[in-house]
């Protein structure tokens, strides 16, 4: 297990390392000088020339991405030539936001999804079958904009009992459920949709195996054979999509929340790529790799927990 | 087959078929593809509406009743009428003529893009999965981190970078896919690759690329097909989300997803700009997936 | 255990079972009107080939069929109770106490997920009412039942801590937890090794002394079922063709099939140049085919007009035994099919083919060195065939995937017709991919099922035998074909189309288009039929002589393997333990581990002379090969300190024959008139 436990580790840094080289390789892409940026349209190139040196803008690529990258693992994020901020404060705040939306998509739907995805494998065939599936495909089908624009018209627009536009919610649960409900309805399509579509596959396969037979023959009552013996083992699979669809998530975050105006990372990025915030860009895009990698290597660690194979090797 | 009363395994010991020769053979192949495909209602609704959404795609031209870049200061914010079906936006376009019209850009954007992933993640996944190795390991690593980065994250930096046209749009959403289709590939061909056919060609001298294309990929065509359909889908939906956060194509087109975007301004007074295209894209991707799903269980038998 | 039980309670009677399958829209008729009793206690095998239906009986018992079975009429009485009216909760409370099942492939029938211990207190608590505690015990004390000691470690355990032999007899545990009236076994010796699958069956014969259990054993080796059954019924296409005393049916049996099954195995004294093997002409009838007289008679000798007009009852033989033949009189004397004579051999120069120097092969896993191969020496000679036989871990396999060169070689030398072949495939010179090739076990993945049969062959001819032009090759094609004695109109399909046998005259002629000097043939007839093997076995056979070919021959089954090889090698734990001259190695003094082997094949004559060897301990993981003689923790014949502590010698006993060990041949020969001191058999 701790050599499993390593290796994935492991392999997790080295998949942050390319994806640091992949960020800093399309962020050098964008047009737009950072002096210039900062200086604004009427100052010299003299002057915007002088800034570049001085921000170490013309050294060499390599040493640039070293810089970078150095000072990304010690804090050091820049500052935002944009909004006058310090880089790590920003996205971290930014994050923070995110992390509570995310988790309250995540808490409503996923135990949901899961139970869902089970209770169709096992009436498979059957009308609650095809009609569990059949609206997971849909979920899937649409996208979160499209989704998220029709709530608004109809919920907040029509009807009124939401507002238009998301702040972060107060300690109030009432309050988290107004702010946040909306904005979390087209995610949670989503994640509906992928996660019991992977209950369901799993399941299908743990209920046509040997094993379950053998409890069938064994005589063993059916809730018995499903909680037991079926579950368990159907659920090694849910647990690497859910883990997949967290990776998703936070790019579905980036429309929802510029839909609904919900201050997170994700509106964060898209700002700063059309305002060519660079340092905010770089930071956010990585950061959103991390949240990804970070969740995958809990995935992995509960596989390996759940699995005897793996746990006692 | 799987419910947990006593049923067990469908038992079904191989029928001697009657000999045919190949040609024969493959056309009755077809033919049962075919009907089975036919007997999937799913397949049948799906395809129905794909082939509508694809018509027009290319027709519309023939079919719109107004033109659909025509501005008419004077009848703006129309609600649905007979004149206007689907009403007016705030420059007195007609909506339902956009609504057609707009179908074009998603189709030629989509398929293209997905075409490029295919072929670049199809050879990617055939090397890797063949010859395994350092190659491989370096690759995955390299697949794994475009999967840290989500599409739709990766798109928007690469825009706002490149600026935006169709070929941009195409080209990054085409070499995104690349890491995603190579990684099916790779697991299909890690499964062919353990059979005893693959061994008889090596030990017949063939080379690497021949067994690869040639006695491999013919025979993992079926995850292929289905990781095109459900790839499809997710170009569409791609596509359409970066016209709807402004990283696509430009005004006056008629694309959905930047009709949506326009109308979200105007949603109080004029919901039929935001609900009509953005029904529109609905059906086209249920259909998709439809399709999709549809493929995914004939192929799977 | 248990006191004599009443006369109905286990009694189980098939009455007219009629079983079909649907398949869109159709229904396929899998069993038609069988019929048989078990009596209580007793051991009924079912035997017949694969698809003939005996599953289906065995789970129709069970009542556990895929919802597309429909069971269009007959009854099943079991202890008085009729099975097929009982609903679901009756069902459910029988199964697991009244009648249970142990079926193929321990390694998955029990749930990764949750401990032994659990999996077997599961039947205690649910069907005796037991708390955590009493369940425990009593699942223990079905560990040791099973004899497998340190029962509380092991219930500890998950499945797959556990060997394949272990695990088997932990779903014996489970079976027998409650004493049931009824074990139903459905070929639960398939896929383990031999020595593994001879203590399983010694397993059931002592439980049957415990457990006083009516037994349906449905099995494919009619071995197995001469030496575990008390009665037999022979399936046939779905039929019942035969039933009877098993010594009686197998002695003398009076339905063609019956009697062709048994001609077409090779059994432990048969030799490929004074016996030929029987194939049965033709093949299986379609699953529900509708045939209106004998199901056999297209494939009968001794079938008459009456035998297509009419289907014959099951006739009696004599008391207790029954055959589904109007002439059942006749059959005795149905001479062999095959001619006693063969072609002349062509003539083979005495020269050495292959040469093997101390090749080893290791893998390496995540840090853990495996050593497949260990170092072996072997000479082959030109137009020899050479038997290759050893259980799982042995290196058989990789060892024969080195010679072929599709794994690369560790070290040592490799050489054949004086090339240097220690290389993969791709990299040796292509004349030796010509001169040397493979014949794989399972025909279906073994064809590329996108190819025709004819693209595949004219690739062969093309690379292997050098052969251009499509009018050329097709002309040679012919050649080929006909050398396998396959038809012109097999060659435009795809291999899906094709029978087992079928694909596997394909496969062969593939190996064959280069006129090769040496073929490996690695159990080129387990995945098929047993009238099916006999036929392919011939054409190998034919092959061999007709062209000189060396063979080296890897088989589980070491009455096939003695059938056609010349000579024999044995290997355990990626050794050369044994090697010389067919008749010398399965003849004593060889290795105790030959010994051991030999003594774990079933047969139909019941040998008295032969000692039956029980081995002691598992086999050793061959990440940790034991000091010394890899095999002293097993070996019956043990010496004591020098096997753990020196590498044996070769002992030269004559010419042609040599093994390892610290004993000598003279004394060897001694020893093993006699069984050794058994130890207590119980299994680590």
């Amino acid at each position: 297990m701790t050599r499993y436990i390593l290796k994935r580790l492991g392999l997790t840094v080295i998949t942050l390392v390319i994806v640091s080289f992949v960020v800093f390789a399309a962020s050098q892409l964008l047009p737009g000088d950072v002096g210039r940026t900062i200086l604004g349209p009427y100052a010299s190139q003299q002057q915007v020339d002088a800034l570049d040196k001085s921000l170490g803008n013309d050294k060499p690529l390599p040493v640039r991405y070293w810089n970078w990258a150095s000072d990304f693992v010690k804090g050091d994020w820049g500052t935002s030539p944009v909004q006058n901020v310090e880089v790590r404060p920003l996205v971290l705040g930014r994050l923070k936001n995110s992390l509570y939306l995310a988790a309250f998509a995540m808490v409503l739907v996923v135990p949901f999804s899961i139970f869902m995805g089970v209770v169709a494998a096992l009436k498979y065939g059957k009308l609650a079958d095809r009609a569990i599936s059949i609206i997971g495909l849909s979920f899937i089908a649409l996208p979160e904009f499209v989704i998220g624009v029709i709530l608004i018209v109809v919920f907040a627009v029509q009807l009124g009992w939401f507002p238009t536009s998301s702040q972060v919610p107060g300690t109030n649960p009432v309050d988290w459920f107004r702010q946040l409900l909306l904005p979390a309805i087209p995610i949670m399509f989503v994640l509906f949709g992928y996660i019991s579509r992977m209950a369901r596959a799993g399941t299908v396969d743990a209920l046509q195996a040997n094993y379950t037979r053998t409890a069938i023959l064994k005589g063993l009552p059916r809730r018995h054979v499903v909680t037991r013996h079926v579950v368990r083992n159907s659920m090694l699979p849910t647990i690497t999509v859910v883990s997949v669809q967290v990776g998703y998530l936070v790019g579905g975050l980036l429309v929802v929340e510029t839909l609904f105006a919900y201050p997170g990372i994700g509106q964060l990025t898209l700002e700063s790529a059309t305002g060519h915030d660079l340092p905010t860009l770089e930071a956010c895009v990585l950061m959103i790799a991390i949240i990804y990698c970070f969740a995958n290597l809990i995935a992995d660690l509960a596989y390996g927990v759940l699995n005897p194979r793996v746990r006692l090797a | 087959m799987a419910s947990v009363e006593g049923s067990g395994l469908e038992i079904t010991p191989a029928p001697p078929a009657p000999v045919l020769d190949v040609r024969a053979d493959r056309r009755r192949r077809r033919r049962e593809l075919f009907r089975a495909l036919v007997r999937s209602k799913t397949f049948i609704v799906g395809a129905a509406i794909l082939i509508f959404w694809v018509f027009d795609a290319i027709f519309w031209r023939a079919i719109v009743p107004h033109d659909p870049l025509g501005v008419d200061p004077t009848g703006t914010l129309k609600a649905p009428s007979s004149a206007h079906w689907f009403g007016t936006d705030n420059l007195g376009r007609d909506v339902f003529s956009r609504v057609l019209a707009g179908a074009a850009t998603v189709l030629v954007i989509a398929p293209a893009a997905t075409a490029l992933g295919l072929l670049g993640g199809t050879t990617v996944g055939l090397v890797t999965g063949f010859y395994r190795g350092w190659v491989d390991d370096v690759v995955s690593r390299i697949v794994d981190a475009f999967l840290a980065l989500p599409l739709i994250v990766m798109a928007v930096l690469v825009l706002a970078s490149l600026g935006r046209s169709t070929l941009n749009m195409i080209l990054v959403i085409g070499i995104i896919f690349t890491p995603l289709i190579a990684r099916t590939v790779r697991s299909a061909v890690l499964v062919e690759r353990e059979r005893e056919y693959v061994a008889a060609a090596r030990l017949r001298g063939e080379r690497g690329i021949r067994i690869m294309v040639w006695e491999i990929l013919p025979n993992i065509t079926g995850p292929i097909t289905v990781e095109a359909t459900v790839r499809l889908a997710y170009a569409i939906f791609a596509a359409t989300t970066i016209a709807f956060l402004g990283l696509g194509l430009q005004d006056p087109s008629p694309d959905w997803g930047l009709q949506i975007a326009n109308g979200r301004a105007y949603m109080q007074v004029a919901w039929w700009m935001v609900i009509f295209p953005a029904a529109a894209l609905a059906t086209l991707v249920v259909g998709v997936n439809l399709v999709a799903d549809g493929l995914k269980r004939v192929v799977e038998e | 255990m248990s006191a004599a039980p009443p006369v109905q309670t286990g009694a189980v009677e098939i009455d007219g079972l009629t079983v079909s399958y649907r398949r869109r829209q159709r229904l396929l008729r899998v069993l038609t009107d069988v019929s048989f009793t078990i009596k209580p206690g007793e051991a009924y095998g079912l035997v017949g080939e694969s698809g003939c239906g005996k599953t289906t009986v065995a789970m129709s018992l069970m009542r556990y069929l895929p919802p597309n079975a429909v069971i269009e009429s007959g009854s099943i009485t079991f202890g008085g109770d009729d099975l097929l009216a009982a609903d679901e909760r009756t069902l459910r409370r029988w199964r697991g106490d009244r009648m249970a099942m142990v079926y193929q492939d321990p390694g998955t029938a029990l749930n990764p997920s949750i401990r032994i211990g659990d999996q077997i207190a599961e039947v205690f608590r649910f069907h005796r009412g037991m708390d955590k505690q009493e369940a425990r015990e009593a699942s223990a004390h079905m560990v040791s039942t099973v004899q497998i000691s340190d029962a509380a470690g092991v219930l500890r355990r998950y499945p797959h801590e556990l060997s394949g032999g272990q695990q088997q007899r932990i779903m014996f545990a489970m079976a027998l937890a409650t004493d049931p009236d009824l074990l139903v076994l459905d070929e639960p010796t398939t896929g383990l090794d031999a020595t593994v699958e001879a203590e399983v069956l010694d397993l059931v014969e002592n439980l049957r002394d415990q457990f006083n259990t009516s037994i349906l054993f449905v099995s494919h080796n009619l071995g197995i079922v001469a030496r575990m059954c008390e009665r037999v019924g022979v399936l046939y296409a779905g039929r019942l063709i035969e039933q009877g005393n098993a010594r009686e049916v197998f002695r003398d049996p009076r339905h063609p099939y019956t009697l062709a099954l048994l001609r077409c195995v090779p059994r432990l004294g048969m030799r490929k140049d004074t016996d030929r093997l029987d194939p049965i002409p033709g093949s299986l009838p379609a699953l529900g085919a509708d045939m209106p007289g004998c199901v056999f008679a297209d494939r009968c000798p001794i079938a008459r007009d009456r035998c297509v007009e009419s289907p014959p009852e099951l006739m009696p033989v004599s008391d207790g035994h029954m055959a589904r033949c109007f002439f059942h009189e006749e059959v005795p004397d149905i001479p062999p099919m095959a001619a006693a004579t063969q072609e002349d051999a062509a003539p083979v120069p005495d020269e050495v083919l292959l040469q093997v120097s101390d090749l080893v092969k290791t893998y390496k896993f995540s840090g853990t060195e495996v050593v497949a191969v260990g170092g072996v020496d072997v000479v082959i000679k030109r137009g020899e065939v050479f038997g290759l036989v050893g259980e799982s871990g042995s290196g058989k396999t990789s060892f024969a995937k080195c010679i072929v060169g599709l794994i690369d070689v560790t070290s040592g030398e490799l050489s054949f017709e004086g090339m240097d072949v220690s290389k993969p495939a791709g990299k040796r010179p292509g004349e030796a991919r010509r001169r040397l090739q493979m014949v794989f076990q399972n025909p279906d993945n073994a064809l590329n099922p996108t190819h025709s049969v004819r693209a595949i062959l004219r690739r062969s001819l093309k690379l292997l035998a050098g052969v251009r032009g499509r009018d050329q090759q097709d002309h040679q094609m012919n050649d080929l074909a006909r050398s396998v004695r396959l038809e012109p109109r097999h060659l435009d399909v795809r291999p899906s189309a094709l029978s087992g046998g079928l694909k596997q005259r394909v496969a062969i002629a593939r190996s064959f288009a280069g006129s090769p000097a040496m073929v490996l043939c690695d159990e080129p007839t387990s995945a098929l039929d047993v009238s099916v093997q006999a036929a392919i076995l011939n054409l190998l056979v034919d092959l061999q002589r007709r062209q000189g070919v060396s063979y080296v021959f890897i088989s589980h089954d070491l009455a096939v393997v003695r059938y056609v090889s010349d000579s024999i090698g044995v290997m355990y734990l990626g050794k050369l333990v044994d090697v010389g001259s067919a008749e010398q190695v399965f003849a004593s003094p060889h290795h105790p581990y030959t010994e051991a082997l030999l003594s774990a094949i079933p047969t139909f004559d019941i040998d008295e002379s032969r000692p039956r060897i029980k081995l002691s301990g598992t086999l050793p993981s061959a990440t940790d090969v034991p000091s010394g003689c890899p095999f002293h923790t097993r070996c019956p014949r043990v010496l004591g300190e020098i096997c753990r502590t020196e590498v044996p010698p070769w002992q030269e006993d004559g010419e042609r024959h040599r093994y390892r060990c610290h004993i000598a041949p003279a004394e060897l020969e001694e020893l093993q008139k006699t069984a050794p001191e058994q130890a207590e058999d119980v299994v680590a």
